[in-house]
C-alpha cells in the first residue's frame, strides 16, 4: 500500500527556498510541483518497482484505500459515478502536475470532471460543472483526440479564454463525456504555476 | 510544540476523534527537513536575532538515515500524521473566496491547521454574494465547496465582528501562529474630475452593492427616473455588469437574487440607452467576451456598432481573447439602434474631464479625446492593436448626455487599523498589503551597499485576493491565487520557518486564537455570530424568497440579520 501511494507521486518536500528573496516570483508556486528531482530519484531508489499507470476502477476498495485521507471534503462531496457495464469500459488517463498518469475504467457518458472529483484528482470545479469557470480545465495530450470531440461551444470557448496555460488542445473537463470513440483519452492538468506568470503579477517589485 | 493536556482542555473547534488522535499519536517527523534549507537571505536575518532558537534543532534529522525510515520521510506528503510543529492555528481575516479558497487549500494540504474564519458583516462569502451578478447564479455555485469547508471541526467562522475595529490585530496576534489578510477591497478609484460628486453620480461598486443587498448601500436610491440616458464610464466586467442590469428586462430578474427593492426600483427606470466608455480602445478593454455576448443576446436591446477602424483589417491575427471579443463586437445584433426601444454602446479613446448638472442633477459629461501615440517611434506602429497599447489626450473634446452615470474604474484596498502595530506594510500606491507575490507579507527596505530592494518576510503574515494582488480576475483567479498562498503556509510551517509570536521565546503562540478573544469581543457588546447562526439566516433568506420563485430574498440590513436569530 505504501508502495502505491508513492507510486502516485505524492511525495512532499519543500523546494527548500534555496534563493535570494527577490526572485520568489520565477519560482514555481506550488511546492507539490517544484518537487526537485531529488526527492524522485530516492523514492525510484526505495521502491524500485513503480506501477505509474495502475488501471484501476474508481470507487474500488483498494483505490480509496490509497488516497489522501485528510480532506476537508466530505465523500458525499465527490459525484457518484455508476460503475461502467462489462465490455463497455473507456480508459481515461489523467497525468497530474507531477508528471504522474493515473488511468480510471469509467462508463460512457461521464463528463471528465466528474471521474476527477470521484477520484480525488485535484480538479476544482468551482462553478460546480456548469460551464461558468474555468476550473477544469484540461489539456488532450493526443490531438487526434481532440479532433474526435465536438467542438467546444461559444460558453466553454468563452471560459477557456480565462484558463490559466491554455493551449490548442485545451478543454473544459465537464463539457467533455466519455464515448467509445474517446476510449483511451489522455488529458493533462495545466500547471498551477502559470498563475504567478500572469500579467497581474509582473514588475510588482 | 504541542501539548495533549493543553489540546484538552482549551479546543472545542477540534473532533472528538481527532482530539483523540492528536492526543495519542507522539509527535512524529513525517518530513526530512534535513534536507530544506532556509532561503540565505531569510537565513541571515534570523541569524542576527539571538532570540530565535536555531531552526528545529530538536527535530532535525540525520542525512545519514538508515533506508527504512525513508518512506516515512518522503512519501507521505498528505499524511495524516501531524508535524513535530503541533497545531498551526490561523486567522484568516474576511470570508470572500480567497479566505475561503484558502481555508480550502490549507485543510487539504495541512493536517496540522486549525482556522478561525472573521467576517465583519454577519454573512460570509464577499463578492460572492455582495459582488457576483445576479443574473450569473452558476457562478455561485462555489458556495458549495466553501460550506463544505465551514463544516469542517477544523474550521470556525466568527461573523459580525470587524478585525481592527471590534477586536484589534494587537490582541489576536498572540493567540495566532499565523494571520492571513483576504479581506479584499473595499473601496473604489476615484476619477477625481470637477463635477464628479454631483447628484446622478454613483461608484459602480455601490450599484452592486446596492441591487446585491449590501447592507451598507442599502440608502443608496439611485436615480433611474431622470431621463433616458446612463453612461458607465470604465469597460471592465463591473461595467458591463452595470450596463446589462440597467438594460435587462425586469421580469427575467424576478426568479433572481436580486434584492425586491432594486426590482422595484428597475421596473421604474426610464433608462433607454447606456453607453460604456473607455479611455483606449477595444483591444485594450479591461471585460471578458461572456459579459459582452450576454449583452448581445437581451431580446429588445441593440448594440450602436463599433469603429471598425479601431480593429485591424484582419481580426483573426490578433491574440486569441481579443480577436474572440472582436468577433462579438463586430457582428453586433441583429436589432438596429434607431429601431429598437433600448440600446447599448461602446465608446473608445475617451477620458473624463468633468461632468456637470442642470437644476441640481446631472445632465452632461465632457471628455477629453484619446489617440494612440504612434508617430513616437516608427517601430510602436502596431500599437493601437497592442493589448498594453498605451494612449494620451488630444485637444479635442466631446460631451455626451447624461441623465446617470456610473463610475466604474477599479476598486481598491485600504490597510486596517492597526496595520502598524504588527508590522504590516501596506502599498498605498498600489493599493495592496506589501508581499512577495506568493501571499507572504513583506518588509522591503534598500540594501545600504548594492542598492538593491530587499525583501523580508513579516513571519506569521500572509495574504490573499484582492488584498494581495489588486482587483483584478475572476473567482477562478482569485482560487488560484490562494491556492498559492495556502501553499506557501504550508511550506515555511514544514520547513521550519519561524511563525508568530516566535521572536519573543520558545512558546510561540498560545494557539488559543478564538477562545482567548471571545470575552474581549463580548465585553465591548458586538455579538459574534457562528456557522450555526448564518445557516439560520440563511434558511429564513430562502423562505423568504421561496413564495416569491427566488432562491432567496436577502436581508437588506444588519439588524434583520441579527433579529432573525432572536425569533
Amino acid at each position: 500500500m505504501q508502495a502505491l501511494r508513492c507510486s502516485e507521486g505524492r511525495i512532499a518536500v519543500s523546494r527548500g527556498a534555496s534563493s535570494s528573496f527577490g526572485t520568489f516570483s520565477r519560482q514555481a508556486s506550488n511546492w507539490t510541483a517544484a518537487t526537485s528531482q531529488v526527492s524522485k530519484q530516492r523514492t525510484l531508489r526505495v521502491f524500485p518497482v513503480l506501477r505509474l499507470s495502475n488501471i484501476i476502477t474508481p470507487n474500488s476498495q483498494s483505490w480509496l484505500q490509497t488516497r489522501r485521507q485528510f480532506s476537508s471534503t466530505p465523500a458525499s462531496r465527490h459525484a457518484h459515478l455508476d460503475p461502467p457495464r462489462s465490455g463497455e469500459e473507456r480508459r481515461i488517463t489523467f497525468i497530474d502536475k507531477d508528471s504522474h498518469r493515473t488511468t480510471f475504467l469509467v462508463a460512457d457518458g461521464d463528463n471528465l470532471l466528474d471521474i476527477a472529483q470521484a477520484n480525488d484528482i485535484e480538479m476544482e470545479g468551482a462553478c460546480g460543472g456548469s460551464c461558468a469557470c474555468s476550473t477544469c480545465h484540461v489539456i488532450v495530450e493526443d490531438e487526434a483526440y481532440y479532433e474526435k470531440m465536438a467542438e467546444p461551444d461559444d460558453d466553454e470557448n468563452d471560459m477557456l479564454d480565462l484558463a490559466f496555460g491554455l493551449t490548442e488542445t485545451s478543454r473544459l473537463g465537464c463539457q467533455v463525456k466519455m464515448s467509445k470513440e474517446l476510449d483511451g483519452l489522455v488529458v493533462r492538468l495545466p500547471s498551477m504555476t502559470r498563475n504567478l506568470q500572469a500579467s497581474d503579477f509582473v514588475t510588482k517589485y | 510544540m504541542y501539548h495533549p493536556r493543553r489540546l484538552q482542555k482549551s479546543t472545542p473547534y477540534i473532533c472528538a476523534s481527532c482530539t483523540r488522535r492528536l492526543a495519542s499519536a507522539p509527535a512524529r517527523i513525517s518530513r526530512n527537513y534535513a534536507l530544506i534549507r532556509p532561503a540565505s537571505f531569510l537565513g541571515s536575518v534570523q541569524s542576527r536575532r539571538s532570540s530565535i532558537p536555531p531552526q528545529l534543532s530538536s527535530s532535525t534529522i540525520s542525512p545519514n538515515l538508515p533506508s527504512s525510515t525513508i518512506p516515512h520521510l518522503t512519501c507521505n506528503a498528505y499524511s495524516t500524521a501531524t508535524t513535530s510543529r503541533g497545531r498551526l492555528r490561523v486567522a484568516i481575516i474576511g470570508s470572500g473566496p480567497a479566505g475561503f479558497y484558502t481555508a480550502h487549500r490549507l485543510m487539504n494540504k495541512n493536517p496540522d491547521v486549525v482556522i478561525d474564519m472573521y467576517e465583519q458583516l454577519p454573512v460570509p462569502y464577499g463578492l460572492v454574494r455582495f459582488g457576483v451578478a445576479p443574473d450569473h447564479p452558476e457562478v455561485k455555485n462555489c458556495q458549495d465547496t466553501f460550506e463544505e469547508v465551514a463544516q469542517s471541526p477544523r474550521f470556525s467562522y466568527i461573523g459580525n465582528v470587524r478585525v481592527g475595529y471590534d477586536i484589534e490585530l494587537s490582541k489576536m496576534a498572540p493567540h495566532y501562529n499565523a494571520i492571513l489578510f483576504s479581506y479584499g477591497a473595499s473601496e473604489d478609484n476615484k476619477l477625481d474630475i470637477p463635477g464628479e460628486d454631483v447628484p446622478g453620480v454613483y461608484s459602480a461598486r455601490s450599484f452592486v452593492g446596492w441591487y446585491n443587498g449590501l447592507p451598507q448601500f442599502q440608502a443608496l436610491k439611485p436615480q433611474l427616473q431622470a431621463g433616458e440616458q446612463a453612461v458607465v464610464i470604465g469597460q471592465g466586467n463591473v461595467a458591463l455588469d452595470v450596463a446589462r442590469i440597467l438594460l435587462t428586462p425586469v421580469d427575467s430578474l424576478r426568479n433572481t437574487d436580486i434584492t425586491e427593492h432594486a426590482l422595484q426600483t428597475l421596473s421604474e427606470s426610464k433608462i433607454r440607452s447606456v453607453r460604456v466608455v473607455g479611455r483606449r480602445g477595444p483591444i485594450q478593454a479591461a471585460f471578458t467576451v461572456k459579459e459582452a455576448r450576454e449583452l448581445m443576446h437581451i431580446p429588445p436591446v441593440a448594440f450602436e456598432p463599433i469603429d471598425r477602424s479601431l480593429y485591424p483589417s484582419d481580426i483573426k491575427k490578433l491574440p486569441r481573447i481579443q480577436r474572440r471579443i472582436a468577433e462579438v463586437l463586430l457582428k453586433g445584433t441583429e436589432a438596429a439602434v434607431g429601431h429598437s426601444p433600448k440600446s447599448w454602446a461602446l465608446d473608445f479613446l475617451k477620458a473624463p474631464k468633468s461632468m456637470h448638472a442642470d437644476a441640481g442633477h446631472l445632465s452632461s459629461i465632457t471628455f477629453t479625446k484619446q489617440e494612440f501615440p504612434l508617430a513616437i517611434n516608427q517601430d510602436l506602429a502596431y500599437l493601437p492593436f497592442n493589448p498594453m497599447a498605451i494612449v494620451r489626450p488630444t485637444d479635442q473634446e466631446t460631451t455626451l448626455e447624461a441623465s446617470v452615470a456610473f463610475r466604474s474604474v477599479g476598486y481598491k484596498s485600504t490597510p486596517l487599523p492597526g496595520f502598524s502595530d504588527i508590522g504590516v506594510p501596506f502599498d498605498k500606491w498600489k493599493g495592496i498589503i506589501q508581499n512577495d507575490l506568493e501571499g507572504r507579507v513583506v518588509i522591503g527596505r534598500t540594501h545600504p551597499i548594492s542598492q538593491e530592494s530587499v525583501y523580508r518576510h513579516v513571519s506569521g503574515l500572509y495574504c490573499a485576493g484582492w488584498a494581495k494582488r489588486g482587483p483584478t480576475g475572476v473567482i477562478a483567479s482569485t482560487m488560484h491565487d490562494a491556492f498559492v498562498s495556502a501553499d506557501v503556509i504550508t511550506q515555511d510551517w514544514v520547513a521550519g520557518k519561524p511563525f508568530l509570536n516566535q521572536m519573543a521565546g520558545e512558546n510561540g503562540s498560545t494557539g488559543l486564537g478564538w477562545e482567548a478573544l471571545k470575552k474581549g469581543v463580548d465585553s465591548r457588546g458586538v455579538r459574534p455570530l457562528s456557522w450555526a447562526d448564518w445557516k439560520t439566516i440563511d434558511m429564513a433568506e430562502r423562505a423568504r424568497g421561496k413564495s416569491k420563485g427566488k432562491e432567496r430574498e436577502k436581508f437588506a440590513s444588519v439588524e434583520q440579520m441579527l433579529k432573525v436569530l432572536d425569533a
